[in-house]
């Protein structure tokens, strides 16, 4: 009986004492955190995507909240509504940008159309690892275009928000507006530097050169029907200086762009493509 | 360690090698070897001999480049090569086939040689030779160990384990003296103690062949060097490989990122022996090699020995075309939607996706195969059976790395010792689930590789990075 007793009275006492020991402790190395960084994270995404620059959405609420000036912090995948609403929290003026969206800038289908042609023919097949970056570390890729797209899609793999995917018409990737939260991740992945970030444009309308081809235009054109040849007749249609060709290759700054719309009708080869535009009554829709 | 035993598929072993004339042009590329690329000397309109200097070495890795034909220079401009990426080359048309005059073009053996050591590596390097084996690096920097490392066996490699190809196999039937000498030569070169020409055994005739000459060699320059010792070795790929013969022969590993020196070894190929043979006592330089253009898709495999710069289309023709085009026709050697023309053997070779690519110093063999045999199994998922483990060669963990690589976790990888891996593909072959394995170990060593340079040498801040030219504002 005795030994039970003194088993109960010894435990009671040990914990008494633990209890003590824990408080002061917990006493002297608490760690004090500011509460708003709770809060600012659930403000954000919470896609920890690293769009930010941060390695997740609970670091950059600290950054948030830390800095006095976030002019510099910008969270793509929430825009504007999430560093307002950061903003208004934090009594701090919040950041606007222009939302972004994912383009390819590459039209060249490898596809073969009834007739057994394509816009960019095969010439070759490639068996190895399905990623672009194994194509691009072996060889040119499968056609005569050193430029274009791979099509093994590495760019779909590492969207976080299922905004890319192959077209199985085309073979090439296709950004769905309403889910790409323009993060910038498919832009890191692609090897060949087609995927680029640009101006959503009101309506999600667009024109741009989807095209990264810088070869002459002879060798462009031979590679792929819809190749950029640089022959700058858009350059010379354009009323507001916004398009410039460098090394073969036309670019539109999508900041003096004003959506005319001319260049795309000049264009010989058809490599400048607008999306967001109702259809023209009478014309077929492009493939 | 690890290795395999690929079906041999020797098809043109019993090929006697032939002489292929001088095509209409040739497309000599400035970089056919491991180093800088080498620059050119000669400009558009010049006229050239055989033999003739049209590149010079571009730095103390690096090779010197000679006019394999005589004729006029057309271009030195970029071309297309076999993965498709631009290369700078020297066009020459061919007119006749007038040899430089100081080039012996004799058949006499010349087994003596007057020549101090660093003479006769001074010619090598002249020449041009690097090893002909398909590494292509350059003879003359593997002859000059660096200070305070000393060779001490010189180990000549006729192993020849890739399937399909017999090049090798034919020299050493062939031009069996003359590569004893070259071994002869390069022993002197390096003031060896051992040398060992290592043979696997499936190649008798060979082994039988240099014994033989090896014997009668009597008196003269050979006598004041070492013995010979030809090794039969038992069959296993990749024992070609630099690394898994030193193993073989000597039992001494080359430790991981060590170099084959570092163990007195080193290992040259008998097809070097051969060029080295030729430069020194010739005085010709490196502008033919032997090509093995073989596999089921071809009619007539055979061994050619072919000028450098001529199109590998030429040498499928000459081997008798493709037997089974899409068409059915031999006349167009494109490669067709099943089938693979493979630049160098079927293991460690790539896929051309240029047939008309040329032959370079270190194209061992072409290799044309059938409809049936390029199709790649479809890939399914890794049943963690570790025969990738067991195959490989340097001890590696195959599936771990492809995996890594995946996932782009780097330092992972480089603790994995991704540098070590020697590209043999034995995890690839052996793979049940078809897994490209080195597809993707291939792409993860680059990664770690540049990852390594970067932090030895801190990058200058001249040059841009290649995310720069991402953004549209460094347009």
């Amino acid at each position: 009986m005795n030994i039970l007793l003194y088993t109960i009275l010894t435990l009671c006492t040990l914990g008494a004492l633990l209890a003590v020991v824990l408080y002061f402790v917990a006493q002297r190395f608490r760690v004090d955190e500011d509460p708003r960084i709770d809060e600012v994270e659930t403000r954000l995404p919470g896609a920890n995507c690293g769009a930010c620059g941060f390695p997740g959405c609970r670091a950059m609420a600290e950054a948030l909240v830390a800095r006095d000036d976030i002019s510099t912090l910008y969270c793509p995948v929430g825009g504007a509504a999430a560093m307002s609403s950061v903003g208004d929290f934090l009594g701090k003026s919040a950041p606007e940008r222009e939302p972004e969206v994912a383009v390819v800038r590459c039209a060249g289908s490898c596809t073969e159309r009834p007739d057994g042609t394509a816009v960019r023919q095969r010439l070759n097949r490639f068996d190895g690892a399905r990623s672009c970056a194994v194509v691009a570390e072996t060889y040119s890729g499968e056609t005569g275009c050193t430029w274009g797209c791979l099509g093994q899609g590495d760019c779909v793999d590492v969207c976080a928000f299922d905004a890319i995917r192959m077209n199985p018409q085309t073979g090439l990737p296709q950004v769905d507006d309403e889910r790409c939260t323009a993060c910038g991740k498919c832009v890191g992945a692609c090897p060949k530097l087609i995927i680029e970030l640009r101006r959503k444009g009101p309506k999600s309308r667009r024109v741009f050169v989807s095209c990264v081809n810088r070869e002459k235009g002879a060798v462009a054109r031979k590679a792929c029907e819809v190749a950029c040849i640089g022959c700058g007749k858009c350059v010379k249609v354009c009323a507001f200086e916004a398009i410039t060709v460098e090394s073969n290759l036309a670019y539109i700054d999508p900041t003096k762009c004003r959506l005319c719309r001319k260049c795309v009708a000049e264009c010989p080869t058809g490599a400048i493509i607008e999306t967001g535009f109702p259809p023209k009554v009478g014309t077929p829709t492009a493939i | 360690m690890g290795g395999i035993h690929p079906p041999e598929n020797k098809l043109s072993a019993s090929a006697p090698i032939e002489i292929l004339p001088p095509p209409a042009t040739v497309t000599i590329p400035l970089s056919q070897h491991i180093g800088a690329p080498a620059v050119a000397e000669v400009a558009k309109g010049d006229k050239v001999v055989v033999g003739q200097l049209i590149a010079r070495a571009g730095g103390f890795v690096s090779s010197t480049i000679h006019s394999p034909v005589s004729g006029t220079v057309s271009a030195v401009e970029a071309v297309t090569n076999g993965s498709g990426c631009k290369v700078m080359a020297v066009i020459i048309s061919v007119e006749g086939d007038e040899w430089a005059p100081t080039i012996d073009r004799s058949p006499t053996l010349v087994t003596e040689c007057a020549l101090s050591p660093s003479e006769v590596v001074a010619r090598i390097a002249e020449a041009g030779v690097v090893g002909m084996g398909g590494a292509t690096f350059p003879t003359q920097v593997k002859l000059s160990p660096p200070a305070g490392k000393r060779a001490e066996t010189l180990i000549i490699n006729g192993v020849e384990c890739e399937p399909y190809l017999t090049a090798d196999h034919r020299v050493m039937l062939e031009r069996g003296p003359e590569v004893i000498v070259g071994v002869g030569l390069m022993a002197y070169a390096l003031g060896v103690e051992k040398i060992y020409i290592g043979i696997e055994n499936n190649k008798p005739d060979a082994i039988a062949n240099l014994r033989r000459v090896v014997g009668e060699f009597k008196g003269g320059f050979l006598n004041q060097l070492p013995a010979i010792e030809i090794v039969p070795l038992k069959v296993m790929y990749p024992q070609g490989s630099e690394k898994q013969l030193i193993r073989a022969l000597t039992g001494r590993e080359v430790p991981s990122c060590a170099l084959p020196i570092d163990t007195g070894c080193v290992v040259q190929n008998v097809g070097t022996a051969l060029a080295v043979y030729e430069a020194v006592q010739k005085r010709k330089p490196l502008i033919e090699r032997v090509v093995t253009v073989t596999g089921r898709g071809l009619a007539r495999p055979s061994n050619f020995l072919a000028r450098v710069g001529t199109p590998i289309s030429t040498l499928i023709a000459a081997a008798g075309g493709i037997k089974t085009d899409k068409t059915g026709s031999n006349e167009n050697p494109q490669p067709t939607e099943y089938m693979k023309i493979i630049g160098g053997g079927p293991m460690m070779g790539r896929a051309l996706s240029n047939p008309d690519t040329s032959v370079t110093k270190g194209t061992s063999g072409v290799v044309v195969m059938s409809p049936r045999e390029s199709v790649r199994p479809p890939e399914t998922d890794c049943i963690k059976c570790a025969r990738c483990v067991t195959a490989c060669p340097m001890g590696l963990e195959p599936y771990l790395l492809s995996r890594l690589t995946q996932k782009q976790l780097w330092p992972e990888l480089e603790a994995g010792v991704v540098v070590d891996c020697i590209s043999c593909g034995s995890c690839a072959f052996i793979c049940p689930s078809h897994i490209p394995l080195l597809d993707w170990i291939r792409l993860g060593k680059g990664e770690v590789n540049k990852i390594i340079r970067a932090r030895t040498a801190p990058p200058s801040p001249a040059t841009p990075s290649p995310a720069a030219t991402s953004t549209p504002a460094a347009k």
